[in-house]
């Protein structure tokens, strides 16, 4: 795993391009995708024609041999990567090939088939000018897309001045360009067998797409007489119409292009002539057109993959690299931390998983929150969050842990296996809460010494530069039932949830929730509920999560069932009970709590909508706000409505722009992400403390957002249901 | 009113900076003289009813002249409305290595042949695929690459596209 130092420095070294790249290419698909008439519908028939491929996957590969075989071609299914590069390099043996010039695939990346054919003493050379950048470098890539983002101009001008030592110093992209296409244009022209990889392979006339800009996969097979292309076998649909959602879709969702400039569709072997290009006497249509082509399917645990409930859908992955682009961390730290062996990204994680095991996988799956931005992201709908929370259980499952009993006594969980102490804790937070509370202030005042930070800071791994949580002695539970208030002819009656923070440490905004809605009419109660789970869930610890979905369920079955809505704060919670609880519950208690739940701020919305007045609320008079809304509520659709509201309330609303504050619940508080949680934040306080905002008050929706703000901004932070109360202590 | 796909395609070919030309078959000799950088090679376009005999333009070239030339000229089997895209089929006639080793590629469409989007497109590859097992190249302006710190145009391939409508001479 990264340790902090690791981050920092790939923060100093590769954050300020990569940082810049991803960007770019998120914001990029924000406005590509948005120029398509039906994005969702399109996305549901891409997502539905992979589900579809993959479950028929062996009876189209038998279709896709027969029509590979009737073009005049070779279908090759590898088990693993040995076997697969055996079979590459009988081909390029039997060829009695000097050189085979490749384009871009992250496949053959995964088999490490150029090491392979060095060993035969074949000269192979990558010719995508970014992998080519990284061949003449030796360095790995850091994204699945672009590999080379990491690498600025300056320092691709100085790697090709030192190799090549060329007349006049390279200096301008222009001129690298025309370098790196004048060199490898003359090894393409020589070279006898072309390899290739594949987007999408059609199973009813063997037609692979291939998905480029710079025409080197076009010139890789046009220029030689030799075509190998390796792909997974996950990589066959049905037919040629079902490739044209994916070519909508995969430039627009990846580097924000509408379409890449060249979409090769070819069913080989192609019949382009095969030309020598010293050859000054025949005429191109007199030359032959004979080629050999040999389609390598690779196995190497994909096939295990489609088997595993939690696993298959990574298989849907079209490697279009919107969940590295748009994922606060990959933003900061790129490939090279958050990815495996050969591939980066969330949904690295299922792949590495799968393909080498969870040993790579426990590389870098700590760095996915679970903020689910790439969620809607992906183009095919992958639970990415999923598969990371399903990935980081195994690995929890497989440790031994030592020190076990320093946590015991506060980690009642209900783990099998033995996740670190630092998930440990994290994960049973609610009971340290409970006690937390019961001691405070004392609880707060230990915590708080420099001793106690120190300990906590080697044991647990809790950064030492954070600031606690502060303990309420008084929770929002018991403050609200010494409370009596009756609303007459109630409008709705409503349980307002009290998350483990609302009741124990924010405790005021849950106070602010309560009257906001008795005045609009809302019959509220607050009753004992447990914690979501999502803590222990972000620790990877499903079985423990299970537990409390369990129990919030069964509490709150009875006051859904007469007729209560749940109203809920913290927006990751609500998400556990829209989403997450459909994978840990069964349908009879899942569906009537993800039916009747609401965000607090879009149920004012609805409230006003059918006639609550809202005359008692606190008005804004014009006042202007930076609201940062919360990565999982945006992802469920919610942050408009919260603006809305704030809006009719008279409230100039700013709203930031990043995908996720970098705090993202325990993540930012673990001292190995301090420095990555910081950095992902920076871009939030560079927001909220331009000119535009820097005297605006500042509301958060979600705890660790509101904690995140605090720490990086001086002035204090709310969450917007303390705006709309007039009645506050710290009514604003 | 909707444009008509040849509306949106020269629109679409604006926004890319690709020069498009509409012209008709008795012209097409003079249009296509405007859009040369010599030397230039092609491939016969007998199907669309125009020759390159009247022209500069050496057609069927050797591949030393192909590896010389500057342009290259040759059909599209249909362009793409709203992505400002041009098929390129792959032919023994080498159409896919002149519109590939050139530095300019004019690629000529006829104006019955413009189909409005992707969903058309792929109905056509699917029949014609699955017909006679061939290939086909969706290009969309000039080749280019951002591997190098910045978006350069010219990477592998053309730096330059160009396309020539061909309408009816009744038009």
């Amino acid at each position: 795993m990264s340790d902090a130092k690791e981050l920092r420095n790939l923060i100093a070294t590769e954050g300020a391009a990569v940082s810049r790249n991803t960007k770019g290419f998120n914001q990029g698909r924000y406005e590509s995708t948005g120029r398509l008439d039906d994005y969702e519908g399109m996305k549901q028939e891409a997502r539905a024609i992979k589900a579809d491929a993959i479950e028929r996957l062996p009876d189209l590969i038998d279709q896709l041999r027969e029509t590979v075989e009737d073009n005049g071609g070779t279908l090759y299914i590898a088990d693993d990567a040995e076997d697969a590069n055996d079979y590459v390099r009988e081909v390029v043996a039997d060829r009695e090939a000097q050189r085979v010039v490749k384009s871009k695939s992250m496949t053959s990346e995964e088999i490490e088939v150029n090491e392979a054919l060095e060993e035969d003493g074949v000269d192979v050379v990558e010719t995508d000018l970014g992998e080519w950048v990284l061949q003449v470098a030796d360095e790995a890539p850091s994204h699945i897309v672009a590999p080379a983002i990491h690498k600025s101009r300056e320092a691709i001008a100085d790697l090709f001045n030192e190799q090549f030592d060329p007349d006049e110093p390279l200096e301008t992209a222009e001129e690298l360009t025309r370098f790196a296409r004048d060199h490898l244009g003359e090894l393409i022209e020589d070279a006898e067998v072309g390899m290739t990889g594949a987007n999408f392979v059609t199973a009813d006339t063997g037609t692979m797409a291939l998905v480029t800009s710079e025409g080197n996969a076009r010139k890789t097979v046009a220029a030689t007489d030799t075509q190998i292309a390796v792909a997974g076998v996950e990589k066959v649909i049905p037919s040629v119409e079902d490739l044209q959602p994916f070519v909508e879709l995969i430039g627009r969702s990846g580097t924000g292009q509408d379409i890449t400039s060249y979409l090769s569709l070819f069913t080989p072997p192609v019949g382009t002539p095969t030309a020598d290009f010293t050859d000054d006497e025949t005429p191109l249509s007199e030359l032959s057109t004979e080629r050999e082509f040999h389609l390598v399917l690779i196995d190497n645990g994909r096939m295990g993959m489609r088997e595993d409930d939690d696993l298959r859908e990574t298989l849907y992955c079209i490697r279009c690299s919107a969940c590295s682009n748009s994922c606060a961390n990959f933003q900061q730290v790129g490939g090279h931390a958050f990815g495996g062996e050969t591939y980066s990204g969330g949904i690295a994680t299922g792949w590495e998983a799968g393909i080498k095991g969870l040993d790579t996988a426990a590389e870098f799956n700590d760095l996915c929150t679970g903020c689910s931005r790439c969620v809607d992201a992906c183009p095919v709908g992958i639970d990415i969050p999923w598969i990371n929370t399903v990935v980081r259980d195994r690995i929890n499952g497989e440790k031994d842990g030592q020190f076990d009993f320093l946590v015991d006594g506060l980690t009642p969980d209900e783990e099998e296996g033995s996740p670190s102490l630092q998930k440990r804790f994290f994960g049973n937070f609610e009971t340290v809460a409970k006690i937390g509370s019961t001691l405070a202030p004392v609880s707060n005042w230990l915590a708080n010494t420099t001793v106690s930070r120190q300990a906590m800071e080697r044991v647990l791994g809790i950064d030492a530069r954070r600031d606690l949580p502060q303990f309420q002695r008084e929770t929002l539970v018991e403050w609200f039932a010494d409370r009596e208030v009756t609303v007459e002819n109630p409008m709705r009656r409503a349980v307002l949830y009290p998350d483990l923070y609302t009741n124990r440490v924010q405790v005021e905004r849950g106070k602010a929730a309560v009257r906001v809605l008795e005045s609009l009419g809302v019959d509220v109660m607050v009753p004992a509920v447990a914690s979501s789970g999502r803590a222990p869930l972000s620790q990877g610890m499903i079985s423990t999560a299970r537990g409390h979905a369990e129990r919030v369920t069964e509490t709150l079955a009875p006051h859904i069932g007469d007729g209560r809505d749940v109203v809920v704060l913290e927006p990751s919670d609500l998400a556990m009970f829209h989403h997450e609880y459909e994978r840990l519950l069964d349908a009879e208690a899942y569906e009537p709590l993800a039916a009747n739940s609401y965000e607090v701020l879009e149920y004012v919305y609805g409230l006003l909508e059918n006639g609550a007045t809202a005359t008692d609320l606190a008005s804004g008079d014009g006042e202007r706000i930076a609201y940062h809304s919360h990565c999982q509520q945006r992802t469920l659709g919610l942050e408009p409505h919260t603006v809305e509201v704030l809006e009719r309330r008279g409230f100039d609303v700013l709203t930031s722009k990043v995908e996720c504050c970098g705090m993202a619940g325990s993540f930012g508080y673990k001292e190995q992400y301090y420095d990555v949680s910081i950095a992902v934040g920076s871009d939030l306080e560079a927001q909220f403390t331009n000119d535009d905002a820097r005297d605006c008050i500042v509301v958060a929706s979600g705890t660790s957002c509101l904690d995140q703000l605090d720490d990086l901004l001086e002035r204090p932070s709310h969450h917007p249901i303390q705006l709309l109360d007039e009645w506050g202590e710290n009514s604003i | 009113m909707s444009n008509s796909p040849l509306d949106t395609l020269v629109s679409a070919l604006d926004l890319q900076d690709v020069p498009c030309e509409r012209t008709t078959r008795t012209s097409f000799a003079a249009t296509l003289a405007e859009h040369l950088r010599e030397p230039a090679v092609g491939v016969p376009m007998d199907d669309l009813g125009v020759s390159l005999a009247d022209t500069d333009v050496t057609v069927d070239p050797t591949p030393a002249g192909l590896k010389a030339a500057q342009t290259g000229v040759t059909p599209a089997s249909f362009a793409i409305a709203d992505y400002g895209s041009v098929v390129i089929p792959d032919s023994s006639t080498g159409t896919e290595l002149v519109s590939l080793f050139v530095d300019r590629h004019v690629a000529v469409v006829d104006a019955n042949d413009v189909l409005p989007g992707m969903e058309a497109a792929f109905d056509r590859f699917g029949e014609s695929f699955r017909e006679r097992a061939d290939s086909a190249v969706i290009a969309t302006g000039p080749s280019a690459t951002a591997d190098m710190g910045e978006l350069v145009r010219g990477a592998h391939g053309p730096s330059e596209v160009h396309m020539i409508v061909l309408e009816d001479d009744n038009e």
